[in-house]
């Protein structure tokens, strides 16, 4: 590449093939997002046409989302998502974070025990254990309610992991003059430990958020009634429905959904990188 | 974010010196600790205590009685060739997807390394598809791939090529998925290999160069490749952990099918568990399933400790 003429800095030939190269790659990549919100945007006949073009002639936005939210109870799928996710996150934070505290600031017999079971517990996915959780809710009458939605995920081996490997880092004196100074060790945990803890608690809130309000295997399995559907599920249930050709509204509902984490993402990058990135380790 | 995932990724720490157990220092720590050890007990140790003993039953969800059947389901499935044909689909699916991720993702992040003030764009652009629901973008992609109003073949006929339909063609079926899973995961795989780029010090290229290694292909071959070594094996392992759990798509999109061509494990356990309720076979899949997610996991240890050794 050296050997080509010099150009000016930046306008190289590499560098022009390189962010012709980008620039088709993004075009790909995006596809899917643009043409799903120009869909939602149009007119059925201009969407059952082999004239493709990407901005509508007619303006159909209105009636697509209304009829979205009209057809299936979007705004009950949304609010199911939102309540299944928040439950989860906070169950896992409130029993993750003593936990994690107790394995790395406190002796105790049987610590090494329970820190074996962590790491076992982040070897095996949940959907393998799907089937015993599945005929446990149902020997317990449990099936297809929230706690069905919830309960399998109110610990969260991974979450003692990070948090565990973060208060690891943050000395023992801190711990122990709060000790001398006459705090109870819960008063510890969330007044001295969780405040430290700023950044592991935002990447793990992160990543059970996106894990959570995306899945689609475990609720799935757990709930039947639409009254509970989350998100993922209500998208498919609209799309096996009779309006499921009708490719304007199911694209409206299809960009409500993806729209919060998307809109979250765009907004707080960088952490959202940390945080899913802590995926890969789990 | 380098310093967040190494800390993570950390599998042990030193043992700190051993403390004096004090009598109430431990009856706090165990208050502390009883409500995580109670769920690990009762949401992970006992289901898979029971998935394994599941797997060994021909019991039926709703059925009065079950008895203990030994083997008998690892046999059916060693003898059925539906199970055979979901082997095969998902390590086929694994490999495109892997292949297709971490290429694509070492060629993004390549590409990204050291470029202009609009990297974080294009970084913010390729992971988008990790955070979108995959189930609704899966929706979409079915859309884009109809056969007559897709815009896929919208496109390709543009260039002479005839319409096809992607998800109903037992030729086209699976790699169609596959592309779907590129399309999320790639983003991913070029995230972890900027963090390992980050990390490879600007003095190896400088010095790469006055040795006599002009052209970007050679230093990329001297210097990149072989630093990079230990980040591209750990991003295909991951790559293949999340792959290997491929369900979404399938059950959205094709049901396994036409003909079984995207029948992949996950989904027959699913099919065998929740829709047929053949409950001790649909364990039998999972003790499988999870023996293979061991195996990978374990060589991801050992990947990781392999990287943090060469740092």
């Amino acid at each position: 590449m050296s050997r080509l003429p010099k150009l000016p800095r930046g306008l190289s030939v590499a560098s022009v093939l390189r962010n012709a190269a980008l620039i088709a790659l993004a075009a790909v990549t995006l596809a899917p997002f643009v043409w799903m919100v120009a869909t939602s945007l149009k007119a059925p006949d201009e969407i059952l046409t082999r004239d493709f073009h990407l901005w509508p002639h007619r303006f159909w936005a209105a009636e697509n989302y209304a009829s979205a939210f009209a057809a299936v109870p979007l705004g009950r799928y949304l609010l199911n998502g939102v309540v299944v996710t928040a439950t989860i996150l906070a169950l896992q934070l409130l029993i993750a974070v003593p936990a994690a505290f107790a394995l790395s600031k406190s002796e105790f017999r049987g610590r090494r025990l329970l820190f074996g079971a962590v790491l076992f517990g982040l070897l095996v996915p949940y959907h393998a254990i799907a089937v015993p959780l599945f005929v446990g809710l149902h020997a317990l009458g449990l099936l297809d309610t929230y706690a069905a939605l919830v309960t399998p995920f109110a610990i969260s081996v991974f979450g003692i992991f990070l948090m565990r490997q973060f208060f690891q880092g943050i000395p023992g004196e801190l711990v122990d003059a709060a000790r001398m100074d006459g705090m109870s060790e819960l008063a510890i945990v969330w007044r001295v430990m969780v405040p430290a803890a700023g950044p592991a608690i935002s990447a793990f809130a992160i990543f059970s958020v996106v894990a959570h309000w995306n899945d689609y295997f475990w609720p799935l399995v757990a709930v039947s009634s639409d009254t509970l559907f989350t998100p993922p599920l209500g998208v498919v249930a609209f799309r096996n429905d009779d309006a499921g050709t009708s490719y304007g509204p199911l694209m409206a509902a299809a960009t409500v959904i993806v729209l919060p984490l998307v809109a979250a993402f765009l907004l707080a990058q960088r952490r959202f990188l940390e945080g899913i990135a802590f995926a890969g380790f789990k | 974010m380098t310093e967040m995932s190494r800390s993570a990724a950390l599998p042990r720490q030193p043992v700190e010196t051993e403390r004096v157990r004090r009598p109430h220092e431990e009856r706090a720590a165990w208050r502390l600790v009883a409500p995580a050890a109670m769920l690990i007990i009762l949401i992970l140790a006992l289901p898979m205590a029971a998935v394994v003993a599941l797997s060994l039953t021909d019991y039926q969800l709703g059925a009065e009685a079950w008895r203990f059947v030994g083997a008998a389901n690892y046999a059916d499935l060693a003898a059925d060739p539906v199970f055979w044909r979901s082997i095969v689909n998902t390590v086929v699916y694994v490999v495109e997807v892997v292949a297709g991720s971490t290429a694509l993702g070492l060629a993004t992040a390549l590409m990204l390394q050291g470029s202009s003030i609009l990297a974080p764009v294009w970084r913010t652009v390729f992971f988008l598809p990790v955070m979108a629901s995959l189930i609704a973008m899966a929706i979409v992609w079915e859309f884009m791939l109809h056969p007559t109003f897709g815009l896929v073949n919208g496109m390709l006929g543009l260039v002479g090529i005839a319409p096809v339909n992607w998800l109903q063609n037992s030729a086209t079926a699976l790699p169609a998925l596959a592309v779907i899973g590129i399309w999320q995961q790639f983003g991913f795989a070029m995230v972890l290999f900027l963090a390992g780029l980050s990390g490879i010090p600007q003095a190896l290229y400088d010095a790469a160069e006055m040795d006599g290694a002009p052209s970007a292909w050679s230093r990329f071959r001297l210097v990149t490749w072989p630093l990079l070594a230990p980040v591209t094996l750990f991003v295909v392992v991951i790559s293949t952990i999340r792959s290997f759990q491929v369900f979404d798509t399938v059950h959205a999109l094709t049901k396994g099918g036409p003909n079984k061509a995207t029948e992949v494990l996950l989904y027959t356990m699913y099919a065998e568990g929740f829709e047929f309720f053949r409950t001790g076979r649909a364990a039998a899949i999972a003790v499988l399933f999870v023996a293979a997610m061991l195996v990978l996991t374990l060589t991801k240890v050992v990947v990781v400790e392999k990287r943090i050794h060469l740092k």
